[in-house]
């Protein structure tokens, strides 16, 4: 009997999703066999996975690595990725605790399908394949349809989720079409080998061309750009909130990560191509997100807006490319990752059991009537805003400039211009809660647990601090762009 | 040539599956045509594998394969979680939320 | 020649597997005869009805599980095709795969999907 030789494997490259995994089945087999009790702690095994995790990326940092079979990647770039979507699922389960424990839905599958999802992210972020990522991008996905429905009871959780489902199905369907043609013209799927092959035989450009196309609809589907942002609002607004944070932050890093490697390492040699079709998609992401967030009343709905107009800006730095646009899109999608997490944990605060308090004019008077919450939201809405000193200013300022750098003098003013609407909306929320009569009632003393003020504190220190000291986490994002 | 025929084949089911999902209202018809997508998809990826002789794209689809039956698996789940609320399966009721 | 007395060996094996379970429950089974058990097909279902009927939401949970535990084989046959030459690792990698279904297949019991009340 001949072998088959077996591929170079190596398991220590693959740990921290190893980790994550274990973890999310350790987690499934506790929510059944240890009946009801003490599933808090459920929680508390997901966030030390994660933190686990963590650690074996930070170990991992500085040794690049490529295995299985050229399939996967281990490199700075997908580790600071990984790291931003621990972020986020770090805090999403710390502000879940009491959430899902209001809402009569905390149980085990909520932690797992959590930790399922950031594997999803850490394997699109690490694919050097388009099997890998459209595997990663599959598990991230399946795993958010469930958890954007996972408030059963409630009909918009309903909704939003089955939006999702349709949308991202939809958008999975034409980007694996892509995939397909791709492949056809190239004859691999591995990302180096295809931009070296359709670098040198231009005789299939235009079946890439048209593959690339469908690849790029299926990507501004996952990031939401307009016009693929459709979705984004209803499901943003009847996710439950922890989830709706956590949709905003990990997912896009990571659908941005795998943009960035799919269009900057296979289709490079289409470049003049494809950037023309960003720089629309970052103008209209950014202008449409800013002009609909300005007439919302549902906070969570607003913040749906809002998150698409930051797609628009990381966008702005995707179409400078180059390593300072790269390393101005990773610096910003951590810091947007802190902010609107922080956010959200003070939406799902003021929100209380059955999220029935989402609208703005809930918040009038809680500056006044819990001083302390309301001064961290101001903190987290003036870096959203990217109002200086805070880190979301530096964020846009790196960006805007990338793009000066290169010569792109009409996107930057468009973008600095888009930023001047968004301090409207944004500081209509702190005009609500200042100067409006106040209507409602305190909240009560148990609505902030330790977990929640920690969330709170956690985004505090990257929005505000990190806008005072950038320098660290700018070089650790400098020396993380796949450019050189 | 044969493979022009079967990528014919798979971009007219690839259509008619996009304009499935644009154009029926009922969820579960919807899934049945974004599962039609992804089988074009996957009859596109046997094509050119077959077209040069390369095992990648097979594999792939033994990949779609199981991705797409977890995704309708999930689909349902949503659609039977929403049908215990509300008792339809139109997409054009699905409308609590405007803005 | 030689090669195919083991496919003749499995269908003699085969065949004589149903007649003796036809025959054994012919003659230990106990006999009840009303009108379901005479049905053609036997499961639970008329097999003449207007095409517009719906069916109970329970099938689709049943169809939800079967499709996922029914996918894994897919990934079984090409396994199996290629088992020797894989060696070692390739039964690990394999056990690996099916141990995590397992935890899968675990969970939907204990949560009782797979009773049908």
């Amino acid at each position: 009997m001949e072998m088959i030789p077996l591929p170079q494997i190596s398991v220590g490259a693959i740990a921290p999703e190893l980790t994550l995994v274990a973890a999310a089945m350790i987690i499934l087999m506790l929510e059944v066999f240890t009946i009801s009790k003490g599933r808090d702690n459920l929680a508390y095994v997901a966030l030390a996975a994660v933190g686990v995790a963590g650690y074996l990326v930070i170990e991992s940092l500085g040794s690049p690595m490529t295995t299985f079979s050229k399939m996967y990647v281990v490199d700075d770039f997908s580790g600071f990725i990984k790291l931003v979507c621990l972020l986020g699922a770090g805090m999403t389960i710390l502000m879940s605790v009491k959430y899902t424990r209001d809402e009569g839905i905390d149980g085990g599958e909520y932690y797992s399908l959590l930790l399922f999802a950031t594997t999803g992210m850490f394997f699109m972020v690490s694919g050097a394949d388009l099997i890998t990522i459209f595997l990663g991008l599959e598990t991230m996905s399946i795993s958010l349809y469930a958890l954007a429905g996972y408030a059963r009871g409630r009909l918009a959780s309903n909704e939003a989720s089955i939006k999702y489902f349709i949308l991202g199905a939809l958008s999975s369907a034409f980007m694996l079409y892509g995939m397909s043609m791709i492949y056809g013209a190239a004859g691999v799927t591995n990302l180096h080998e295809i931009a070296r092959i359709i670098g040198q035989n231009k005789e299939n450009i235009h079946l890439v061309m048209l593959g690339g196309g469908l690849v790029l609809i299926g990507f501004a589907f996952k990031i939401s750009a307009v016009p693929f942002h459709m979705w984004t609002p209803d499901v943003y607004q009847g996710a439950p909130t922890p989830i709706t944070a956590f949709m905003s932050a990990g997912p896009k890093a990571a659908a941005f990560a795998a943009f960035i490697r799919v269009f900057s390492d296979a289709l490079i040699s289409l470049q003049y191509q494809w950037w023309i079709i960003v720089w629309i998609l970052a103008v209209l992401t950014m202008t449409v997100g800013n002009l609909i967030a300005l007439s919302q009343e549902n906070i969570k709905r607003m913040f749906a807006y809002s998150s698409i107009a930051h797609a628009g800006y990381i966008l702005v730095g995707f179409t400078a490319g180059g390593k300072l646009g790269e390393s101005a899109m990773l610096f910003y999608l951590l810091i947007y990752t802190f902010m609107n997490i922080g956010a959200f944990a003070i939406v799902a605060i003021v929100g209380q059991q059955g999220e029935e308090r989402t609208s703005v004019s809930d918040f009038a008077g809680l500056g006044y009537r819990h001083p302390l919450l309301g001064l961290a939201m101001v903190a987290l809405l003036f870096s959203l805003a990217g109002i200086p000193p805070t880190a979301g200013f530096w964020g846009k300022y790196y960006l805007f400039t990338a793009a000066l750098d290169q010569g792109y003098v009409w996107l930057a003013i468009l973008a600095a211009l888009n930023s001047v609407i968004a301090v409207f909306y944004y500081l209509r929320v702190i005009v609500v809660m200042y100067m409006r009569e106040e209507k409602g009632e305190s909240l009560p003393q148990n609505a902030f647990p330790a977990s929640i003020v920690v969330v709170i504190l956690v985004a505090i220190y990257g929005s505000v601090l990190l806008g005072i000291t950038p320098g660290g986490y700018l070089a650790l994002a400098a020396s993380s762009s796949l450019a050189h | 040539m044969m493979m022009n025929n079967y990528l014919m084949l798979s971009a007219a089911l690839f259509v008619i599956g996009a304009v499935g999902v644009m154009i029926r209202r009922n969820v579960i018809v919807v899934m049945m045509c974004i599962e039609l997508m992804l089988n074009a998809a996957n009859l596109s990826f046997i094509t050119f594998a077959n077209y040069r002789h390369d095992m990648t794209g097979h594999a792939f689809v033994f990949m779609v394969i199981a991705v797409a039956a977890a995704e309708a698996a999930v689909g349902l789940a949503v659609v039977l979680a929403m049908f215990r609320n509300r008792e339809t399966v139109d997409v054009d009721e699905m409308n609590s939320m405007k803005g | 020649m030689n090669q195919y007395i083991p496919v003749l060996l499995m269908f003699a094996a085969g065949a004589g597997v149903a007649v003796a379970m036809l025959g054994l429950s012919e003659l230990l089974g106990p006999k009840l005869r009303f009108r379901e058990k005479m049905e053609p097909f036997e499961c639970g279902e008329n097999q003449v009805v207007s095409p517009k009927r719906r069916f109970s939401v329970r099938f689709y949970l049943i169809a939800m599980m079967f499709i996922i535990f029914d996918i894994e084989a897919v990934f079984l046959f090409p396994w199996a095709v290629v088992f020797q030459s894989l060696g070692l690792f390739g039964f690990v990698e394999m056990m690996i795969f099916i141990l995590v279904l397992a935890v899968g297949l675990v969970y939907v019991w204990k949560k009782g999907a797979l009773e049908w009340e």
